[in-house]
This record gives structure tokens, sequence and C-alpha cells, in this order.
């Protein structure tokens, strides 16, 4: 089933509901909060270049949190960090998403044990939707990583709660 | 100079003060110095005519455990060409060193990392602050007795 789903010939009439509607302008524009933490960042910005193109998916950087839809967090999330990174969730308008990148950010990586200065997981400050595996990934996990945001907004409704 | 002439001319200069000269058998030949005196003999090698050590390659902090603290500073001397490491011990209950930032403007911020690691108070540093971990972090994690806290403003820290 495509995203648009009825067509009718030689005219500008397409039919859909508005849950497939919102959902398809949502995931395809999806603008990213900008910045990055560690060396994983390297990888992200490495999939936002040329070779990698994250435009295709509509994901642009945005400088501001006020403008952006999601938020990669890529890399170490440092206790100094967290409550900016938090803040910087609590500034972006909603619908927002969070995408976990690397192993630091889903659970402390390396630094899972003799850390005291790294958050164990960026879920333990705010919610995520995707975690991306890797130490870095690389930008073909990330890529997954946000198709399998797309395909969770997809199946968003307007009047059903989805989890 | 060779390292033993450099420690031989500071042992006449400071006497008492130069606790210890490890000289032979190691890479890096060390003098170990009173904590008191490390200011004064800081600017001595940098402006001897025979030292001029104008290069504070690293300083760094030590937890040698047993309740004793270390500095260690490695030098060298750009017109010279010569090194020389020196260090100084204070212990845990009165952990403060004099500042060497005036001498060698670099150790500015190297004291502030060992002040946040190690708590060693530099006496005399212009903005001894800490470097890397936030204002209110409790303790100093790379002391020996350092436990991590449970909690740091709300977060869990521990795995």
């Amino acid at each position: 089933m495509g995203l648009l789903d009825k067509q009718f010939n030689n005219s500008n009439v397409i039919i859909t509901s508005l849950d497939n509607l919102l959902n398809w302008a949502r995931l395809s524009s999806l603008w990213q909060m900008q910045f990055g933490l560690a060396c994983c960042a390297i990888e992200m910005m490495a999939a936002a270049a040329s070779h990698y193109d994250f435009d295709r998916f509509g994901v642009i950087p945005r400088a501001t949190p006020r403008q952006s839809d999601v938020m990669i967090v890529a890399g170490t999330v440092t206790l100094k960090m967290a409550s900016r990174i938090k803040r910087l969730y609590d500034q972006m308008s909603e619908p927002r998403y969070v995408i976990s990148m690397g192993s630091c950010s889903n659970c402390g990586g390396p630094y899972w044990e003799h850390g005291y200065h790294v958050l164990k997981g960026v879920d333990r400050v705010i919610p995520v939707d995707v975690y991306v595996p890797g130490c870095p990934p690389r930008p073909e996990a990330l890529m997954e990583g946000l198709i399998k945001l797309q395909e969770k907004i997809r199946h968003e409704s307007l009047v059903k709660k989805t989890a | 100079m060779s390292p033993q002439e450099i420690s031989e001319k500071l042992q006449s200069q400071f006497g008492a003060a130069i606790l210890e000269a490890k000289i032979e058998g190691i890479i890096q030949p060390y003098i170990k110095v009173a904590s008191v005196n490390v200011n004064d003999l800081a600017l001595f090698l940098r402006d001897d005519a025979d030292m001029q050590f104008d290069y504070l390659m690293c300083l760094s902090g030590i937890d040698y455990g047993k309740n004793v603290l270390g500095v260690v500073y490695h030098l060298s001397s750009m017109t010279k060409r010569h090194k020389i490491t020196v260090k100084t011990d204070v212990p845990v209950e009165k952990a403060e060193v004099p500042s060497v930032a005036d001498v060698w403007p670099t150790a500015n911020w190297h004291e502030r990392e060992a002040y946040d690691m190690y708590g060693i108070v530099f006496t005399g540093h212009p903005d001894l602050r800490r470097m890397l971990l936030p204002d209110d972090y409790p303790g100093h994690p790379l002391r020996k007795d350092f436990k991590v806290p449970e909690f740091y403003q709300g977060m869990k820290v521990p795995y």
C-alpha cells in the first residue's frame, strides 16, 4: 500500500486519511537537531554528507531545537551534558523523536563500569524512540535507524495512542 | 647540561629542599623537591642562564596511595636542548602545592585539571576552578579512595 492511497486519473484529487497525510509529511521531513557529542558525530556527519546524503530522507540539520523534529544523540553523554540534553529536548516542539546513536548513548558503552562522569544511557533523562547499536555505528546503521523511526511514525495515529 | 649537572646545580642552589635525585638507570631522570619550594625552584629553572627551561611539557597529578598525593613536572628547554623531571609529594590532609602558573602560563589549565581530578590545591593560582567536571560534582574521581556517587542531580550514575 502506498503512502497516498487512491488517486483519480487525470485530476488533482488524492484521497487519503488524515493520519496517513500527517504521518507522510512528518516522516518525510525529519529535521535533525544539529549537535554531536563524540566520535559518533563524525559518522553522523558522514551520513549527512554527499556520499550517504541524509538529505534525500528529508533530514536537514537545524541549529535550534525549536525547528527540529528529531534529536540524534550521537556520542557519549556526560553528566555535565545530560542536563543540557534534557533542556534541549524540552525546548523541541512536539511531535519530537529521539534516536540514540552508538553504545555510549545507548547504555554507557565502554564507560559502563568506570565512567564516573558518564550517564549510562541517554534514556535515563529523555525518552528514546530508536536505538542504533555500534561503536560507532556506520552511516548505513544510522540510516537504518532513521528508516525504523520513519516506520514508527508511519503507523502513528491522531486518535489511537501508540506505544 | 646533563641531568647529573642539572641535579648538582640545583642541590648547590637549594640544598636541603632537594629531597632526592634519581639520574641513573631510568628513562626520565627526576629530582624530588619539597612542595613548599616548588615555585622558587620553577622560577630558577626557567630564568637561570644554564637551565633556561622555557617549556613545561606536562604537569600531572598522582595519587600514590597511602595518603600521599604528588605532582610531576616534565620540563624541557628549547634553547639548551635538555630535559628534566621534577616531582613533589604532599599529604592528602594538606594537599597544597604552590602554583607555577605565573612561571609557565601553560600550567594554568594543567593545574586546574590536577585540582579537578585529585583535589590538589595550587596556592597562588589565578583561577582555580574545576577544569572538566561540573562545578558541583562530589569529590575528585582519580583519587584511590574515590567512590562513584549513587546519584548526581537526580540522575543515577552507576550502571
